[in-house]
């Protein structure tokens, strides 16, 4: 009787460790990725697929506009270097965030955008989540829209990647939650009455609905940081920038959408 | 005639101002004063006056269950002809729980072709929407619709 | 710097029924939602939006803080002539932009 009481204790005891310890989710396969687009209401996904009903645009239409801005102590525009923005920008998206030597870390495009500004036009830089930011982020990230993400294939990034990893499967937070807990052991499940999905960055910046703007990555992560009751990292920390890299890395092989339109 | 004095009156008045205040002083933004059955019904009367209001001709097209109330897409289509002697007037928007009854007016015409027109709209919660098409002849026609609203799962601080 | 984008058909043939779509960037601020101190944020949205084509009203929209942000509006009209249409949006704190798109209706 001891005996079995004992295995009772210590199985509830094992269960319970398991429940705290970080146990290494698995990787959703390349076959099973899904984009976040396919887990919306038809209605929605038909705002994303027309460029002249698809909200994002509108941020899009700025960025061409700020791309031949030359207003700034060097009198250059992004355009004067980078010419058509079409052809210079195609797939740089699918590739960041992105090794900078001169400060040996990774970046991401709206830091790509502001270190442009303050090396080659002698600009101050954007503020995270300012409309020009997210216009220029958009514009470039259009560019890339079809292209395959090949995020973190750089060797130099291989350690960032590791930390973005590390902290997608670190439980936090009032809730104790990991990214992964969602993200890879319970997607396709609800919370509440919204899809949780894969966590995809595919289509980023992007039109949330619930917001009623256009986003950043940067923004939806520390959204969601703040719904497990997380204190969520600063824009631009390198927590932030590492997860991107290792979401980027995560979602290889997926196909960029910007600007997507989320719920 | 037993007249009511003026302190009452007074009283009365800033019992009534003081309710109203109250009831439309939330602390958190998202659940801001409601409107009534009684404000929608007030609104259509408005658009209507004493014609009679029959259903019918009107398609409302808005998805049961929404997936974000922020922004809910909504295709209304009229049965018309849409010629010069018979056609669509005007297309009429409300709803029941938002704080105001009045979603959005169109104004058509015979030059239309077609009475079709789509927006995206706001709403608070479930709730029943009314669409109202005045024709030519100026007699109304309408279509409801009971729309499910859930709130997104997390909360979120502004940026 | 607000943007509309606006999406008519190029071309049509006489009598078509064509379909206009349009979309002006604009947060339509509700005048219910409240700030993290509490002061009410004033109401701020388009109030109305309105078509021309060769210069005849031939579409009109009342809108209301109900309006999602960035106001979508499709609707439908008969191409009879080639030309021009002028799209209008008014609203609160002296919002006044314009646009237009050209046709060729052969």
């Amino acid at each position: 009787m001891r005996c079995a009481r004992a295995i009772a204790v210590a199985a509830l005891l094992i269960a319970a460790g398991i429940a705290a310890s970080p146990l290494p989710a698995t990787e959703i396969p390349p076959a099973a990725r899904r984009s976040g687009f396919s887990f919306m209401a038809p209605g929605t996904q038909a705002i994303q697929n027309e460029d002249t009903a698809n909200p994002g645009m509108l941020w899009v239409l700025d960025g061409e506009t700020l791309w031949d801005n030359n207003a700034n102590p060097a009198g250059k525009a992004c355009a004067d270097c980078h010419h058509d923005v079409g052809a210079s920008m195609k797939g740089v998206a699918a590739r960041y965030p992105a090794f900078d030597p001169a400060l040996t870390r990774p970046v991401n495009l709206e830091q790509r955008i502001n270190l442009c500004r303050t090396r080659h036009q002698q600009a101050t830089p954007l503020a995270y989540e300012s409309h020009d930011l997210l216009a220029l982020t958009a514009l470039v990230g259009k560019q890339s829209r079809g292209v395959a993400i090949e995020g973190g294939t750089d060797p130099q990034l291989e350690p960032f990647v590791a930390k973005g990893h590390a902290l997608f499967m670190q439980r936090q937070g009032q809730l104790n939650l990991s990214c992964s807990n969602c993200h890879d052991d319970n997607w396709d499940k609800h919370l509440a009455g919204s899809a949780i999905t894969q966590g995809q960055p595919t289509g980023y910046p992007l039109y949330r609905l619930e917001w009623q703007s256009l986003g950043s990555l940067q923004r939806r992560l520390r959204s969601c940081m703040i719904g497990i009751r997380a204190q969520p990292y600063d824009y631009g920390a390198p927590e932030l920038v590492q997860l991107e890299l290792y979401l980027m890395s995560r979602a290889q092989g997926m196909p960029i959408e910007t600007p997507a339109v989320r719920p | 005639m037993h007249k009511p004095d003026h302190s009452s009156r007074r009283q009365f008045l800033s019992l009534a101002g003081g309710a109203a205040v109250l009831g439309a002083v939330p602390v958190v933004t998202l659940r801001p004063a409601e409107a009534t059955p009684v404000m929608l019904a007030a609104a259509i009367r408005n658009v209507v006056g004493a014609a009679v209001v029959h259903t019918g001709k009107v398609k409302l097209d808005v998805p049961p269950l929404v997936e974000n109330g922020n922004t809910v897409p909504m295709t209304i289509s009229v049965v018309s002809p849409m010629t010069a002697d018979d056609y669509v007037k005007s297309i009429h928007v409300f709803n029941e729980k938002n704080p105001q009854p009045n979603i959005v007016n169109f104004c058509l015409g015979p030059r239309a072709g077609r009475a079709q027109v789509a927006t995206r709209i706001r709403l608070a919660d479930s709730q029943k929407i009314v669409a109202i098409a005045r024709l030519s002849d100026d007699t109304f026609w309408s279509a409801s619709v009971d729309v499910v609203v859930t709130l997104a799962a997390c909360t979120e601080e502004v940026i | 710097m607000p943007s509309a984008l606006i999406n008519v058909p190029a071309k049509a043939t006489r009598g078509e029924t064509i379909e206009i779509k349009t979309l002006m960037s604009h947060p339509m601020e509700t005048g219910y939602r409240r700030t993290a101190t509490g002061e009410l944020i004033p109401r701020n949205i388009i109030t109305s939006f309105a078509c021309r084509y060769n210069g005849v009203e031939i579409f009109r929209a009342d809108l209301y803080p109900a309006i999602a942000a960035n106001p979508f509006i499709t609707f439908f009209t008969v191409a009879t002539e080639s030309g021009k249409f002028d799209f209008e949006w008014i609203g609160d704190q002296g919002f006044s932009e314009t646009a237009s798109a050209a046709i060729t209706v052969a």
